[in-house]
């Protein structure tokens, strides 16, 4: 089993994502544990040790509070059985939940319970620097991430199938390798790979049609194809760097994730109303954006050109740097487009007039001032703004109508400029999509619940019905939810009875209980689909 | 494969199954217009047979020249007017014309004839699904109304017909999806269907959607119809494809295959970088600078995007990676060129970001070793104009199609086309969508005196100064005649410069 899993694994590298090449990571797999072996001993403990380098970043006191609760956690939980390197339940997925958990609670005795070595410092290092440390990333791995829920949201079913099998999995490895292909046919067995690898992060991409490990013993290279996967959108901030002024690059605010959340409600009622898709998981993507995958079964099957056509639905905004003006739509507007003015509306009012103020400045009150038809309006605009230098944007925009009104310009196209007025508000504010994402089968995507590891938090699922209430910055991060589990104490008034699982002892539990809800309603509308196989019911020509 | 339906099945005696000839009833062609569902069953003689796939060949290739060529629809059709009426005429059914049914019968037959020849690869299946398109789209709008209705009917497709209520109900939405039409929703009928039956015109935004299904008003059901031509024929092809080495044949008919299907060349073919190399150019990154005056417009974009902003975004650097190394760029040196062009990062970060980028494009990395063959071939016009137009912060694409004008006039002014007669030809080519003729214009602008002297001397041939639909043609063609005095023996005895096959 073991040598099936390792001889397939290349590096490969995906053509949008270019790192270097290092050497290969075959080394890894004799010095990393994998599996839980049955209590710790010294010996090992030393040789999980020479194989990590960044061992001085936790410290000392750290260790102690974690070897504390772990204690305690023993306490609660039996001592699992020693398991052999490949058991045949891992071939089956079907055991129970709690499970995974629990065999990750006795790992974790193994890593945390070692004496405590010469305090290097006493400073706590930042948490940023920690979030990729091999330690912290491993117990996340082992007690925190979802396996099981992930395996069902992909698997749709509980018994493992193809769905899950001949997916593409990616992995960027710590040393930014990125490697391609990965495909597993249970959980436990990704959670094994995951484990013996450490990834920084993982990547889904499609179901193929032969497991995506085998590709090379076809006899033609395209005979590989993918054949189905979650519809997906992908919002980026720095999409929005040209109007938004509070932060710029990789950083965010409360403020402008405003536009995220003006984008979710946009493109989520519209693939719900419109195209009448129902399983729509929305994810935070660990930095400024989200991501969303659209689950139904047809919308996994839609082929390039179907996917096109729904990005094309959506896309509102257009055109490069160079383009001009950005938004073009038709009149009447149509009901997509004015449904989504509807609901910008307000945000526009808030979000940009006032937390934005795009155009406090000449320069920028300019690109306003390109958009608005009317010249001579234009100009009695320019001189009032000039001379009132630090006019709220909010007034200005005010102004536009008011000096309408009073008659700056005689042949006023007052419709020209309402739809004038329009298209600004959708350029200030209608989402603005990484359309190629959406566009193709066989793109990868980042998995829900990975850690980001540039800022340590993780992906977690957003609730599009408490939307206006997630704050990115809010979100946990890696560190601190271990940190949580270790400061986490049993409510008072309850025995031992109950399990509780690592993870509800943390801030992770709503986003945890948010995905798997949207798992367990995925699973019953496609266990209730009949799964008919599709015949070629035309009569088509053959020769 | 699909099995023989259970009618048959049952009727056939199997126990004289293999000796019984197939019996079929001559075929009656009612509509003008034809899905090509049936194959044809009657005997024709060799000579029919190639001949028959030699005229809708040269309809078909006219028809794909058409498109390469960007001409609009209404263009297209009356460009290929005569050429259907000479090789492929069609006519109504209401016209009682004597050779009514045999035009029939050699639509459908050529039609099933270049099936075969077309089957084999996939390219050739996507082309040919692709001009057949063309063709079944211009009859289509050829047709007159109720022949057309006829036909629509006889399909039977699964079209739900909207509800006096709905629609009523809906008014608004459909008008406004309609873009203003009709003017009142008395005047139009709609049609309910999966919204996937019609992703060009949801790309579009020309239909109302609700809860997954598209209300299509009757006026577009073109799109639906030729929609589900496409998909029918594709999926048609496929299994010709997987028949076809089972094809039970005497050595008549495959060299007569073969012979059509090479014959369906395109101008969008393969640009190999031997034929277009320059013969003792220096090329190399310090000269990139200087050769950028004999790029096409689409790539000093990308040079000035880059030198201003040290950076180019993914299809960005695609597309001018792969101009560079069609104009005989070495992979060394192109990333030389683009370390030095991205000046602002670190060689780490651009070693991790960028460089596998660039490898890729050159076929050194990434995939199969043996498949990659020698990475991309170099975008053409075709490419450049269809696909990924170029999204926010983006510079790729072809500025005559993707800049507004003014973007694009101040662009050609400081590339130094000051030239008023110039700019203006460029602004109307712009509003017509000619973004070749565009591109032309500020070539001949560009190379007034070259081409002109050229021309007197007769040393270029009409092949040499056709229509530029590469960008590396472009850059080619510059520099040869930018350095007319030095390059001139070199070119001569090599025939034109064509670079398509």
């Amino acid at each position: 089993m073991t040598a099936i899993l390792h001889q397939n694994s290349t590096i490969q590298l995906h053509p949008k994502m270019p790192h270097s090449i290092p050497g290969a990571n075959s080394a890894e797999n004799d010095e990393v544990p994998i599996v839980a072996e049955e209590m710790e001993t010294d010996e090992m403990q030393t040789d999980a040790e020479v194989n990590k380098p960044n061992e001085s970043n936790v410290t000392p006191a750290e260790e102690m509070t974690a070897e504390d609760a772990i204690a305690e956690q023993l306490k609660d939980t039996k001592v699992a059985e020693a398991k052999p390197e490949v058991k045949l339940e891992d071939l089956f997925a079907d055991d129970d939940s709690d499970d995974e958990f629990a065999s990750s609670n006795i790992k974790d005795t193994k890593v945390s319970s070692s004496p405590p070595e010469a305090p290097s410092s006493p400073v706590n290092i930042g948490t940023l620097s920690r979030a990729t440390d091999t330690d912290v990333m491993r117990a996340f791995y082992q007690r925190l991430f979802p396996w099981r829920s992930l395996f069902q949201w992909l698997n749709h079913s509980p018994t493992p199938s193809t769905d899950f099998g001949h997916r593409e999995f990616a992995f960027t490895l710590q040393n930014d390798a990125y490697l391609r292909y990965q495909a597993f046919p249970t959980a436990d067995l990704l959670r094994k790979d995951v484990l013996r690898l450490m990834p920084s992060r993982f990547e889904i991409g499609p179901v193929y049609n032969t497991n995506p490990r085998d590709r090379k013993t076809l006899r033609k290279a395209s005979s590989f194809k993918p054949l189905a996967k979650e519809l997906c959108f992908d919002i980026d901030l720095t999409d929005y760097d040209d109007i938004r002024t509070c932060c710029d690059k990789a950083n965010i605010c409360i403020k402008c994730w405003q536009f995220i959340t003006m984008a979710i409600k946009v493109i989520d009622i519209a693939l719900r109303d419109d195209f009448g898709f129902k399983h729509i998981l929305w994810v935070y993507s660990g930095r400024r954006g989200a991501h969303a995958w659209v689950c139904d079964k047809k919308a996994r099957q839609m082929n390039d050109q179907k996917r096109r056509a729904v990005a094309g639905y959506l896309e509102v905004i257009k055109g490069g740097a160079q383009g001009g003006k950005r938004v073009d739509v038709k009149r009447p507007l149509h009901p997509h487009v004015a449904r989504s003015l509807d609901i910008l509306k307000s945000h526009f009012q808030s979000d940009i007039l006032e937390d934005q103020d795009p155009w406090e400045t000449d320069v920028k009150f300019a690109r306003l001032l390109d958009l608005l038809p009317d010249r001579s309006l234009n100009e009695a605009l320019r001189k009032k703004w000039s001379s009132a230098p630090g006019r709220a944007s909010s007034a200005k925009w005010a102004d536009i109508d008011a000096l309408a009104k009073s008659g700056a310009s005689k042949n006023l196209d007052s419709k020209a400029l309402l739809e004038a007025k329009q298209d600004v508000l959708l350029e200030y504010t209608y989402p603005r999509l990484d359309i190629e994402v959406s566009k193709h089968l066989n793109h990868l995507l980042k998995s829900p619940f990975v850690v980001h590891p540039g800022t340590g938090r993780v992906c977690v699922p957003i609730n599009p019905k408490r939307l206006g209430d997630f704050d990115p910055l809010d979100v946990p991060t890696v560190t601190e939810l271990l940190d949580e589990i270790n400061e986490w104490t049993a409510p008072e008034g309850e025995d031992g009875g109950k399990v509780v699982q690592d993870w509800e002892k943390t801030r992770l539990k709503p986003y945890m209980e948010h995905f798997r809800s949207f798992v367990a309603v995925l699973m019953r509308d496609e266990a209730g689909v009949k799964v008919k196989r599709e015949r070629d019911d035309s009569d088509a020509m053959q020769f | 494969m699909s099995r023989p339906d259970i009618k048959r099945r049952t009727t056939l005696d199997h126990r004289k199954k293999q000796f019984s000839t197939p019996t079929y009833a001559p075929v009656e062609y009612k509509h003008r217009l034809n899905f090509y569902a049936t194959p044809p069953t009657a005997d024709i003689t060799l000579e029919q047979f190639e001949q028959w796939g030699i005229d809708r060949l040269r309809v078909l290739a006219e028809l794909e020249a058409c498109s390469f060529r960007n001409k609009s629809p209404i263009e297209t059709a009356s460009h290929m007017k005569p050429l259907l009426d000479k090789y492929l005429p069609l006519s109504s059914s209401t016209s009682n014309s004597p050779a009514l049914q045999a035009e029939r019968q050699k639509d459908h037959y050529s039609h099933f004839i270049l099936r075969l020849a077309f089957a084999s690869t996939e390219d050739l299946r996507r082309r040919f699904a692709r001009a057949e398109t063309m063709l079944f789209r211009i009859r289509f709008q050829g047709d007159d109304s109720k022949e057309r209705a006829g036909f629509v009917e006889g399909l039977s497709l699964e079209w739900e017909a909207v509800g006096e209520e709905e629609r009523r109900q809906y008014a608004e939405e459909l008008r406004a999806a309609g873009g203003g039409y009709p003017k009142r929703i008395e005047e139009e009928s709609y049609f309910k269907v999966d919204w996937e039956k019609v992703p060009e015109l949801v790309e579009g935004r020309r239909v109302f959607l609700r809860g997954g299904m598209a209300y299509v008003p009757s006026r577009e059901q073109m799109s639906m119809v030729v929609a589900e031509f496409t998909g029918r024929l594709e999926r048609a092809l496929e299994l010709t494809s997987r028949a076809l080495p089972r094809l039970d044949e005497d050595d008549r008919l495959s060299p007569i295959l073969t012979h059509l299907s090479q014959n369906f060349t395109t101008p969008d073919a393969n640009y190999s970088a031997t034929q277009t190399s320059l013969a003792g150019a220096d090329i190399s990154a310090r000269t990139i600078d200087t050769l950028s005056s004999s790029f096409p417009l689409c790539m000093q974009n990308l040079h000035r995007s880059l030198r201003r902003d040290a950076h180019l975004k993914h299809y960005g650097r695609l597309q001018y990676t792969l101009f560079l190394k069609g104009i005989g760029l070495n992979l060394e040196e192109c990333l030389i060129f683009w370390r030095g062009g991205f000046n602002k990062i670190t060689d780490d970060a651009f070693n991790k970001d960028y460089r596998y980028n660039v490898r890729h494009a050159y076929g050194e990395v990434g995939g199969d070793s043996n498949r990659r063959g020698k990475g991309y071939s170099p975008f053409s016009c075709h490419k450049i104009l269809t696909e990924h137009p170029p999204g926010p912060g983006e510079a790729h694409g072809c500025p005559y199609r993707h800049f507004s004008t003014e973007n694009l006039m101040g662009l050609l002014q400081t590339v130094g086309v000051r030239d008023q007669e110039a700019l203006r030809g460029v602004r109307e080519d712009k509003e017509k969508t000619k973004f070749h003729l565009a591109c032309n214009r500020v070539f001949e602008y560009a190379h007034k005196q070259e081409i002109q002297k050229v021309r007197e001397e007769g040393t270029w041939g009409a092949a040499q100064l056709e229509t530029l639909i590469h960008p590396n043609e472009y850059f080619k063609r510059s520099y040869l005649l930018r350095n007319l005095g030095k390059h001139q023996k070199k070119e001569e005895g090599e025939g034109d410069v064509k670079m398509e096959e």
